[in-house]
């Protein structure tokens, strides 16, 4: 009996480690930003004044935080159309007998695997609107028209840094789907080809209902990536709070760094985290009812 | 005769498409790269009027002047130093609690493997907050026992020794520790997740033998889990490394001082001091990326495993 006691002891003693730094370092966080969103504190002072659910009220009220929001969606909507699509087209097209498949699949892969910071700041070079190769390029080829600056032009700026952001991520759509699409047995595909089915039919008939996992999978690292995209942003166009370019996270760190209100900052992450939870939620069920039908 | 031409015609026109498609997009892929590599050795004068890739006199020196002059030399050891303790530290406790679920029995271990578990899939954003407190609130405490105990201390010690030492520990030890664990913490439930999923399939014999042998829990995991674990334990250590490298936001909220920054946050804040020295940030931004490019282009299966392996989970 002791020595069965003594046993189990030890056996916790394998997970104590690894529990000892998740309850630190993820649930007490976890908890204390509940608690943190209900008081007024500037992160300095030892007295929090409590005051309910104020916080949230001034969110609801608050027009450049829905803004923000709005940035975000547009990226997600950037991302989930361009850099998804391009990255299925990709896919596809390398999914079938292609010379140097490898090769351009580590081509594909460079972007994502470089750090948010470094893809931004030679974006920014790129983009910059005095000595910019884009600017230079566009001035060469006499679209003196078009040349301006880019990422301080409100109107250019939030769909340049989308485009970058899929520029970073369509890699990682295309080594997902790539990897779903090489599962589907290829005798699928000649029982079709021996049934009459063009290639459109294959692809809505054989290889759409049997992807929709994926699909749904990669919709949902999309989403839940690009709504929190901000450290690109910081590297693009500063960490200044720029409100045309502003996203939610930027929000959340402004409130801490910038104008040292920790608790409307932990009341902002609160909501943004539901509203996270619901989108791929919805998005979830969504998919399983198009999977039933 | 004629619809077979035409079949092959089509077929050709189809494949070159293909191939010039594939072809653009590739060329994106690396030219903001090499851009960024040519203009990393322009002159301050050249790199704004000279739209070569690749200068006609490359200016090496630029690589000298990041190194020592924008303390790139520190930023860069910094972060070699996190990854390595990070990936070290996972490796050790991640490896240790996945055998713990995998094979040991006791009350509670499947609650406690989908605590993890569930810590992948619920969205934090804005947790830097809390977690900035944390280590805030740490500090603090440190500090006054630090200030509490010093007297004792300087009776023992010499009085600038006792003051050095805690100004060591205040401003390296201590930030440096409290990332290194933070970091820790990101890499640790992804990387349980995917050593238990290995044990869980590994057959047992071995394990059987060497008890039979005498050993005991630990030193089955030592020398049985562990060696066989070994593919797992490169996914793990390459995904980790990556993302412990390119990590950039606790690293401004914690590492405040130039001394401890990594690389991604000394870029950010060489830009912000140097606006306009593109050809050293080019410099600093070719060391940060030349690293991760090597180890990507050595082990680029096992990170493509790794990553379809989170993407499950997620």
């Amino acid at each position: 009996m002791n020595g069965k006691l003594k046993s189990t002891l030890i056996n916790y003693l394998f997970v104590l480690p690894a529990v000892l730094i998740f309850a630190i370092f993820y649930i007490y966080p976890f908890l204390k930003v509940f608690q943190l969103s209900m008081v007024e504190w500037d992160g300095i002072l030892p007295t929090m004044q409590f005051i309910g659910l104020d916080n949230f009220k001034e969110i609801m009220q608050d027009k450049i935080w829905w803004d923000s929001m709005w940035h975000a969606g547009y990226i997600t909507l950037i991302a989930l159309t361009f850099q998804n699509g391009l990255a299925l087209l990709l896919a596809l097209v390398c999914d079938r007998e292609i010379k140097g498949r490898n090769f351009f699949r580590v081509l594909f892969f460079v972007p994502p695997i470089l750090s948010e910071v470094v893809v931004g700041l030679v974006w920014q070079w790129i983009l910059d609107g005095n000595y910019g190769i884009l600017n230079n390029l566009l001035s060469s080829i006499g679209l003196h028209s078009l040349v301006h600056n880019w990422l301080s032009d409100p109107k250019t700026a939030l769909t340049c840094i989308a485009i970058v952001h899929s520029w970073k991520g369509f890699g990682w759509g295309f080594i997902i789907m790539l990897a779903g699409l090489q599962t589907i047995p290829r005798q699928l595909y000649e029982a079709a080809r021996v049934d009459g089915a063009g290639s459109w039919q294959m692809f809505s008939k054989v290889t759409l209902p049997l992807m929709i996992p994926v699909f749904s999978m990669v919709v949902i690292l999309t989403i839940l990536g690009s709504m929190q995209v901000f450290v690109l942003i910081i590297a693009m166009v500063g960490q200044g709070l720029v409100y045309h370019t502003t996203v939610p996270v930027l929000r959340i760190l402004g409130a801490m760094t910038g104008s040292s209100r920790f608790g409307y900052a932990c009341a902002q992450g609160i909501i943004f985290g539901l509203i996270l939870i619901i989108i791929s939620f919805t998005q979830k069920k969504f998919s399983e009812k198009i999977k039933q039908a | 005769m004629d619809i077979n031409l035409k079949h092959i015609i089509i077929r050709r026109t189809k494949l070159s498409f293909i191939y010039v498609l594939l072809s653009i997009v590739a060329l994106t892929c690396v030219f903001p790269l090499l851009w960024m590599l040519g203009s990393s050795l322009k002159t301050q004068s050249t790199v704004f009027s000279d739209p070569s890739l690749i200068p006609a006199s490359p200016e090496w020196n630029n690589y000298y002047l990041a190194w020592t002059k924008g303390e790139f030399g520190v930023y860069f050891l910094n972060s070699v130093f996190y990854t390595t303790a990070v990936v070290f530290g996972i490796i050790i406790i991640s490896s240790l609690a996945a055998y713990g679920f995998s094979r040991l029995k006791f009350p509670g271990s499947n609650i406690l493997f989908h605590m993890f578990l569930a810590a992948m899939m619920i969205p934090l954003p804005g947790s830097f907050v809390p977690l900035y407190v944390l280590v805030n609130n740490i500090r603090k405490v440190l500090l006054e026992f630090l200030t509490a105990i010093s007297p004792f201390l300087i009776k023992i010690f010499p009085a600038h020794f006792v003051q050095q030492s805690i100004a060591f520990i205040q401003h390296q030890a201590f930030p440096r520790t409290a990332y290194v664990f933070c970091m820790i913490n990101v890499g640790l439930s992804l990387s349980i997740y995917i050593l238990k999923t290995f044990f869980d399939k590994m057959p047992g014999a071995l394990e059987d033998a060497a008890r039979i042998d005498g050993c005991n829990k630990l030193g089955i995991w030592r020398h049985v889990a562990l060696p066989l674990a070994r593919p797992a334990l490169a996914v793990i250590t390459i995904f980790n490394a990556l993302n412990v490298w390119n990590e950039y936001i606790l690293a401004q909220l914690i590492l405040s001082s130039k001394e401890t920054m990594p690389l991604q946050r000394g870029l950010i804040v060489f830009q912000g001091m140097h606006v306009t020295d593109y050809p050293l940030l080019m410099a600093g931004m070719t060391m940060t990326a030349i690293p991760i490019i090597i180890i990507y282009l050595i082990f680029q299966k096992h990170i493509i495993k790794g990553i379809t392996a989170g993407a499950v989970v997620g």
